[in-house]
């Protein structure tokens, strides 16, 4: 992974100092709050219901072993023992003391890591695909591009203050794990009819309010034109994204105000200007960026191990948990497994500083002492001989962290709703836990098979509910939590956004709902058919019409 | 004691303000300048200044002046022989288009000075247009930020291009000075260093 050289360390020292600064200037009364609030935002800091929240920033969600240990130190020193994974693949921070904040800066910036950007109207952390690197249908590795971009967008001055929050993600596989539709810049790696790596550009996605998925800008960019390209998107949003409605700043709504054409004729209009200049790539910036993700010095395996396909065999809880959270990998002998963060029943994406040291140890062990956090709130270790299977399987069970659910039901992605959140209309963790007891049966669970259930506190849609094949959205009725029910929608290359199947739920009518669903399913599904594609088949209107039977609400 | 911070040859010290701004008077019509109308105006040509304003701001007969864009380019005629004497300089609102300027300014060089009115601290369209005065349209003289100016916007105003900085009233002008130098070696290339680390140094993996 990337390791900083003296520059990028002085920046993250400079910032520190800076930060510092500011938080000394509004605990003194030289900044008011409205002042303060895009300082500390800027650098993650948001003001919460019970305590501030820090983000901290995961790029692109890469981690050593020493940023995870030094993690988990500051989880238990500055806060309650525990943090918790967002969908942006970041580390969020529940309970730390402004006071504390930038002290923790500066912990972090002793093992290269920081805060900058992971909030605030700026661009923020650039994601990609957990698999990045070592999975066999990539094409290109993006994430020397994303750090290319990480550098570029850090401080850039002219796009400091947008009208909102700029989310940018990369990817280079031939299935979409990284939502690039669903972005405000989606850059899509692949190579062209030369051979030549080129870029797919995806514009004005984004979740929120406003469900959008993303229009392709440009279907051809050559590589080295990466930075100026976004620069001529950015400005433009930046100059004309609107400010007077913070509803409707996103870039997805100038871009559907303006269309995609007359959107294209003027990033392209800008483009012109800035084409050539002097942030254009060089082959040796994203050679010498490239050369932190080389591959791991991988041994050369056989394609089976005997010890694996004994306990394969022989071990039916092992074998669930291979089945769902081992994955393929590019190179003979090895695979990627996921540390599942959705035991049944606790907050999905939350890791207490125990496990931290935990997969920081597994990660070290195992595999070459580095880690992913995924955008669907899980850990992951990309590297790991199929031989050591057996045994990292039995160590992640003993620590909570082997749930075989990964891909399935209960492997939600969940944003900390009004449990923390002061935007949340209403509770997101419950909801998730009462639907992973109600479906606390692995058969079961394997049975229904692959699903993805993606619940929201608010319509900021940080848990991604969109794009869930079942989406639930906590609303506010009459002040009372209310939760909304979507189902058929998808991530990947075939997006799509969820429909809403009909009036809100109660928080204890909701695993009952998510059941009916799942029964219509299990009655009309054909042999093989995820859920996803009976809901496409068929449409909403058999979900819906038994969710919301007279009988059954009666009952 | 003046409030005003000017980068001369890229050192910045508290100087005296010589250019008054000239301001449109309060218009009885509502005005669409709310932040953000950009994109309405380009769809339905509305302006945000009605000609009575224009008409009837009060500019001083004689000395230096920064007078409001609208009032520049509807007046120009009455103002031609100061233009002329490098004694009036134009301002502009976040919110208004950059190239009415530059259509009715061939050469923008011919004034000293421009200044950009921020409204809101958060409204970050001044980085842009500092960046396209500069590296769009050429102009080399001062870029002058003023408004809701406090200390934290000034590294990236000074990145964007800006040279001068009238700091809001109620803050030191003094204290924001050491914001200059919040960062040694920024990793874009922007208007004041256009070359990016990458191509400043030769980095190692």
């Amino acid at each position: 992974m990337y390791k900083y050289d003296e520059i990028d360390q002085t920046i993250v020292d400079e910032r520190v100092a800076q930060y510092r600064d500011q938080t000394r200037r509004f605990l003194a009364g030289e900044l008011t709050e409205d002042e303060f609030r895009p300082l500390r935002l800027q650098n993650g800091l948001y003001i919460q219901r019970y305590a501030p929240m820090l983000r901290i920033a995961v790029p692109y969600g890469m981690l050593s072993c020493k940023q995870l240990h030094k993690l988990g130190d500051i989880a238990s020193k500055y806060d309650k023992g525990y943090g918790h994974f967002s969908t942006r693949q970041n580390l969020q921070l529940n309970w730390p003391k402004l006071e504390d904040s930038p002290d923790i800066l500066a912990e972090l910036a002793t093992v290269e890591m920081h805060a900058i950007q992971t909030s605030g109207n700026c661009i923020r952390n650039i994601t990609t695909d957990q698999f990045a690197g070592i999975a066999p249908d990539e094409v290109i590795d993006p994430r020397a591009m994303a750090e290319v971009l990480r550098q570029w967008s850090t401080f850039h001055p002219e796009f400091a203050l947008l009208p909102r929050k700029f989310k940018i993600a990369v990817s280079g596989t031939e299935e979409d794990r990284a939502v690039i539709q669903g972005h405000d810049i989606g850059l899509e790696f692949y190579r062209d009819s030369q051979s030549k790596v080129a870029i797919k550009v995806w514009v004005g996605g984004g979740m929120g309010r406003t469900p959008i998925l993303g229009s392709i800008i440009r279907e051809h960019l050559e590589w080295q034109h990466a930075l100026t390209y976004c620069e001529a998107i950015v400005r433009v949003y930046n100059l004309h994204g609107r400010r007077d409605n913070m509803y409707k700043a996103r870039i997805k709504i100038l871009v559907k105000a303006l269309g995609i054409d007359e959107f294209r004729k003027q990033v392209e209009a800008e483009w012109a200007h800035l084409k050539g200049s002097p942030n254009t790539i060089t082959g040796a910036e994203l050679a010498r960026v490239s050369k932190h993700f080389e591959d791991m010095p991988y041994e050369t395996l056989p394609a089976h191990d005997a010890g694996f396909d004994a306990a394969l065999a022989s071990n039916t809880a092992f074998a669930a948990w291979v089945k769902r959270c081992v994955h393929p990998h590019k190179t003979v002998g090895y695979r990627a497994i996921t540390l599942s963060l959705k035991p049944h029943g606790k907050a999905p994406g939350d890791a207490t500083s125990e496990q931290m040291h935990m997969v920081a140890d597994l990660a070290e062990q195992y595999s070459f002492g580095e880690l992913r956090v995924s955008h669907e709130q899980n850990l992951i270790l990309a590297d790991v001989k199929l031989s050591d299977l057996f045994v990292l399987w039995e160590k992640a069970r003993a620590n909570g962290l082997a749930t075989p659910n990964i891909g399935l039901l209960t492997d939600i992605i969940c944003c900390p709703g009004g449990d923390f959140c002061s935007l949340a209309n209403a509770k997101s963790i419950p909801i998730a836990q009462a639907i992973q007891m109600q479906f606390d049966n692995l058969d079961y669970l394997h049975d229904i098979g692959d699903i993805e259930l993606n619940i929201s506190g608010c319509m900021n849609a940080c848990g991604h509910h969109h794009v869930g094949h079942i989406g639930i959205l906590g609303v506010d009725k009459d002040s009372a939590e209310f939760y909304q029910v979507s189902i058929g929608g998808k991530q990947g290359n075939d997006a799509s956004l969820g429909s809403v199947i009909g009036p809100s739920f109660a928080a204890e009518e909701m695993p009952g709902v998510i059941q009916k669903l799942i029964d219509v399913y299990i009655k009309e599904r054909t042999p093989e058919e995820r859920f996803i594609d009976t809901v496409r088949r068929l449409g909403v209107a058999p979900f819906k019409a038994h969710v919301y039977a007279k009988d059954e609400i009666a009952a | 004691m003046s409030n005003l911070i000017q980068l001369i040859d890229g050192i910045a010290s508290i100087v005296k303000n010589e250019w008054p701004i000239v301001n449109l008077p309060a218009s009885q019509v509502e005005q669409r300048v709310q932040a953000g109308k950009v994109v309405l105006f380009k769809l339905t040509g509305e302006e945000s200044v009605t000609p009575e304003q224009i008409a009837t701001t009060a500019v001083p007969a004689t000395g230096k002046i920064i007078v409001p864009l609208s009032v520049f380019i509807a007046r120009k005629n009455e103002l031609a022989s100061r233009i002329q004497q490098g004694d009036v300089g134009v301002w502009l609102d976040t919110h208004e288009v950059l190239e009415h300027l530059i259509e009715n300014q061939a050469d923008l060089n011919t004034l000293p000075i421009i200044a950009v009115h921020v409204e809101r601290f958060a409204d970050g369209r001044i980085f842009s247009l500092g960046t396209l005065l500069r590296t769009r349209y050429g102009y080399k003289n001062e870029l002058r930020a003023f408004g809701d100016v406090l200390r934290d916007q000034l590294f990236f105003l000074k990145r964007s291009g800006f040279t001068s900085f009238e700091i809001r009233a109620d803050r030191s002008a003094q204290d924001a000075l050491a914001s200059l130098e919040d960062f040694t070696e920024p990793y874009q290339g922007a208007v004041d260093e256009p070359r990016p680390v990458f191509q400043r140094y030769n980095r190692t993996a």
